[in-house]
């Protein structure tokens, strides 16, 4: 069953199988049994209901011409086919909504197949055999970890067949036994997109028959997994895998090592030439002083993902896989995954990011996802080509990991993900401005420079205007003036051509984007804009003030931001607000969240919306004592700017709001045929720095009363909108 | 930088008279002309919000004189002839290339792939 929890979902109806199995014989699977109906449109996939009663007419059609001996063999009959209809349809329905596959109603080439996936078990060489029965085939696609292919056959008429006889079948998989039932519904074309190949983690090799078979054998022989309990690098046998240390023992209670206590004996004698080998070759420049020995035995054995303690050891960490090939899982803290094969006696060195920022892990599973034209001995990684994967089944594995314990704090270049580091990390963070000159530095350092670092990936996560914004710039009259102070990627200047929209922005490359898509725009700041006073009609400021890290300058853009109407102008401030959870009304996002315990929390930040869309919520506006702590904290010089989690509740009004940046994913395939060295390693190291950027989020009443202190302006609206407060104001 | 952009722009190098900064010299290295759909009304209603002299001096500078007069003509939002031409002078010249220069202060802005760049240096602000 393991494999079926591969994805959320699963087309597996195991009850339809047993119920329906006496009945149905199974020699007889032929299209006298199985319903091959027109499928649904797209059109009426949005009315279940009633193409269901369609189906049923047509049901009842096909049964009054089938020759059943019994009116009860007749009912059971029925009664299967309904079931597989309704499977079959359920499973349309999955693929359009988890993976975006659109079935047709009616016979194409192609054809998707449910259940019959690398995800649930299904092996290239038996789904072949399977469909070879009915035609040549063109194509067949295995994503991996996925329940379902796609095979495309030379001619619609072969595909028809294949769908008639094999949709509602139930096969059992040769490789553990297992009984699932197929559906299959028509696709248009196969296009299914070969993930591009990934390159691996920077600092990573795999170096492929570093040692023969003789080595390997007198390796794996040199461990006695029976060895005495008394010693004292006794064998531990963790839930999944055996382990036994040697030079140091590792402590799993806090991923580190007792460094004054060595164990006696060191390393094994039988690999000190190896490391001669590795340190003459130069896969290594530090002979290692301890050693993990594991064994994985195939199924249930894996090892979490997890970063080797940096204070742990020293940076190179190289590991022998013995015994079997095995497929590791690595990945970047932005979600990148990257899947690697190490085979038998090869040697994975890691160094520099792969070490130190990227996990690596093992799931447990009883089979791999790999190349199925490449089975055996090839380095390479494992995404790539759906055209060729196939399932390999794991065997025990051992493993000897070799380390340097490290006798000096670690002094990476990831402070973010270093043990040694964390102490220090508060130091480097800015504290609240004392004077103008403090808060004019901090926006340079927090907002200025990091937008302009963030700009692209800042500007395609910036697609859909907000409604009542662009409400407000529909109800402005034709030929109006607007000046959009603080434009960004510009989305809200084109939104009503009537209008004569000019944006501004403080980052240079987010304005680019402007000119490039022909909206009017210039670089300024928001405290300072070069346009003639009382020459605009309307102005808005969308999520800008919130960046200005004094109550003074804050006041003073929206002085600014008055200057520029005319009597009689409007202008719609937004700004992000404290409180994410108003009038009891939770956010949508917090609603999804709750029940769900996620740990990978931060995985979610590089997606952040920014300061409309990444609303924090939770905010349970629970003891306005805040504003007074905040109040003394001010007073204290020591204060530091909090650094907030992503979608987490506010504790202070102002705060540093982390943004990963992704990088993209140009990469490209390492293509030696031994030694796999990372190609494009700048860029990747380069893939997920992380940004903060300064925020003061505004507490109920806050905005208007900073507007209310203006002589020229007059509030004339004031309303909360998804999480933002936001005001409208008349120039008088 | 539409020339109706030019019109609302204004340098903002502190310490200038009130009122100062206005308007920006144009010094255009590349002019693009790009068609806009004209809107009669849109046009019509621009008109009172223009600093005209300021207008027909940027036309000049870009080699596009005699197309405007020197005051807007009453009756000019029924006049189609007078609005195309404004329509255009207005919004389908582009300078793509060139500076700004503040006529008080002689601060000179970029203007590049038509965008221009008002910051002023730490030291200026």
């Amino acid at each position: 069953m393991s494999m079926l929890m591969l994805r959320p979902y699963t087309f597996v109806v195991v009850c339809l199988r047993r119920k329906s199995k006496p009945k149905v014989s199974n020699k007889e699977p032929s299209s006298s049994l199985i319903v091959a109906l027109p499928l649904p449109t797209a059109a009426a996939q949005l009315r279940p209901a009633a193409r269901y009663s369609r189906f049923q007419k047509l049901l009842l059609q096909q049964n009054t011409s089938m020759e059943a001996k019994t009116s009860e063999d007749h009912l059971e009959v029925q009664k299967m086919k309904k079931k597989v209809l309704r499977k079959q349809v359920r499973a349309q329905h999955t693929l359009m909504r988890h993976e975006g596959i659109q079935c047709v109603s009616h016979a194409t080439q192609s054809l998707v197949i449910a259940n019959a996936g690398l995800g649930n078990g299904m092996s290239r060489q038996q789904l072949l055999r399977i469909l070879e029965e009915y035609g040549a085939m063109e194509t067949l696609l295995m994503p991996p970890n996925k329940p379902y292919s796609f095979v495309k056959y030379r001619t619609t008429e072969e595909a028809k067949k294949a769908f008639n006889t094999l949709n509602g079948k139930e096969v059992t998989l040769e490789d553990c036994g297992q009984n699932i039932i197929l559906y299959i519904n028509f696709v248009e074309k196969v296009s299914l997109q070969n993930a591009a190949p990934a390159s691996l983690p920077p600092g990573l090799m795999v170096i492929e028959k570093i040692i023969s078979p003789e080595e390997e054998k007198r390796l794996l022989e040199s461990i006695d997994w029976k060895g005495d309990e008394d010693t004292q690098n006794a064998q531990k046998t963790l839930k999944h895998r055996r382990v036994k240390h040697f030079g140091y023992e590792f402590r799993y209670d806090n991923n580190n090592v007792d460094k004054d206590k060595p164990l006696p004996g060191g390393l094994p004698e039988i690999c000190k030439p190896f490391l001669e080998k590795c340190l003459k070759q130069g896969y290594i420049k530090h002979k290692p002083d301890q050693l993990t020995v594991n064994q994985y035995e195939p199924g249930q054995a894996g090892i979490p993902p997890h970063t080797d303690t940096h204070s742990a050891f020293e940076d190179e960490i190289i590991s022998l896989s013995l015994g079997a090939e095995i497929v590791m899982d690595f990945k970047h803290p932005d979600g990148h995954t990257v899947a690697i094969m190490l085979p038998r006696c090869s040697l994975l060195v890691m160094t520099g990011e792969s070490r130190y920022l990227w996990t690596h892990g093992i799931t447990p599973r009883k089979y791999d996802v790999v190349q199925a034209s490449e089975l055996g001995q090839k380095v390479r990684t494992i995404t790539a080509d759906v055209g060729d994967l196939t399932l390999n089944r794991r065997e025990t594995r051992t493993s000897f990991t070799f380390r340097k314990v490290r006798r000096s704090p670690c002094n990476c270049i990831y402070p973010s993900v270093c043990d040694s580091q964390k102490g220090q990390q508060r130091l480097v963070q800015p504290s609240f401005p004392q004077n103008e000159m403090e808060a004019s530095k901090l926006e340079q350092e927090y907002v200025h420079k990091v937008y302009e670092e963030i700009a692209t990936h800042f500007s395609s996560t910036r697609h859909s205007p907000w409604p009542r914004i662009v409400e407000f710039l529909r109800s402005l009259p034709t030929g109006s003036i607007v000046a959009d102070i603080g434009c960004g990627n510009g989305k809200y200047l084109g939104i009503n051509e009537d209008l004569y929209v000019v944006g501004c922005d403080r980052s240079k490359n987010l304005v680019d984007i402007c000119g490039e898509k022909h909206f009017q725009a210039f670089v300024c700041d928001a405290l300072s804009v070069p346009i003639r006073s009382g020459s605009c009609d309307a102005c808005i400021s969308i999520a800008v003030i919130h960046h200005f890290s004094t109550a003074e300058r804050r006041l003073a853009t929206i002085r600014e931001l008055a200057r520029l109407l005319r009597p009689g102008g409007t202008a719609l401030i937004y700004v992000w607000a404290m409180e994410q959870e108003y009038k009891n009304q939770k956010s949508k996002y917090l609603k999804e969240k709750s029940g769900s315990k996620n740990k990978d929390k931060e995985m979610y930040t590089g997606t952040a919306q920014g300061p409309l869309n990444d609303q924090e919520p939770g905010y349970s506006s629970q003891d306005s004592a805040w504003s007074h702590q905040l109040l003394n904290d001010f007073k204290d010089e020591s204060f530091r700017l909090p650094v907030h989690t992503n979608r987490t509740s506010f504790h202070s009004q102002d705060l540093l709001v982390p943004w990963h940046l992704k990088g993209g994913t140009k990469k490209k395939e390492g293509s030696a045929d031994t030694v796999v060295v990372p190609s494009g390693s700048k860029e990747l190291q380069e893939l997920s720095p992380i940004f903060h950027r300064y925020y003061h989020v505004f507490c109920e009443g806050e905005l208007e009363a900073v507007c209310r202190s203006l002589d020229c302006v007059r509030v004339q609206k004031s309303y909360y909108d998804q999480g933002n407060w936001c005001v409208i104001l008349e120039k008088l | 930088m539409k020339l109706l952009t030019h019109n609302l722009l204004s340098s903002h190098v502190p310490g200038l008279r009130p009122g100062g900064g206005f308007p920006l010299r144009i010094e255009a290295a590349e002019v693009r002309e790009r068609p806009v759909p004209f809107n009669a009304a849109f046009v019509s209603r621009l008109v009172p919000r223009l600093r005209w002299d300021a207008l027909r001096e940027a036309a000049e500078s870009l080699g596009r004189p005699s197309e405007l007069p020197p005051e807007p003509t009453p009756g000019y939002e029924a006049d189609e002839e007078f609005l195309r031409r404004l329509h255009h002078v207005l919004l389908e010249v582009e300078v793509l290339e060139g500076s700004l220069q503040c006529p008080d202060s002689g601060r000179r802005f970029p203007i590049s792939r038509g965008v221009p760049n008002l910051l002023l240096t730490e030291d200026e602000a």
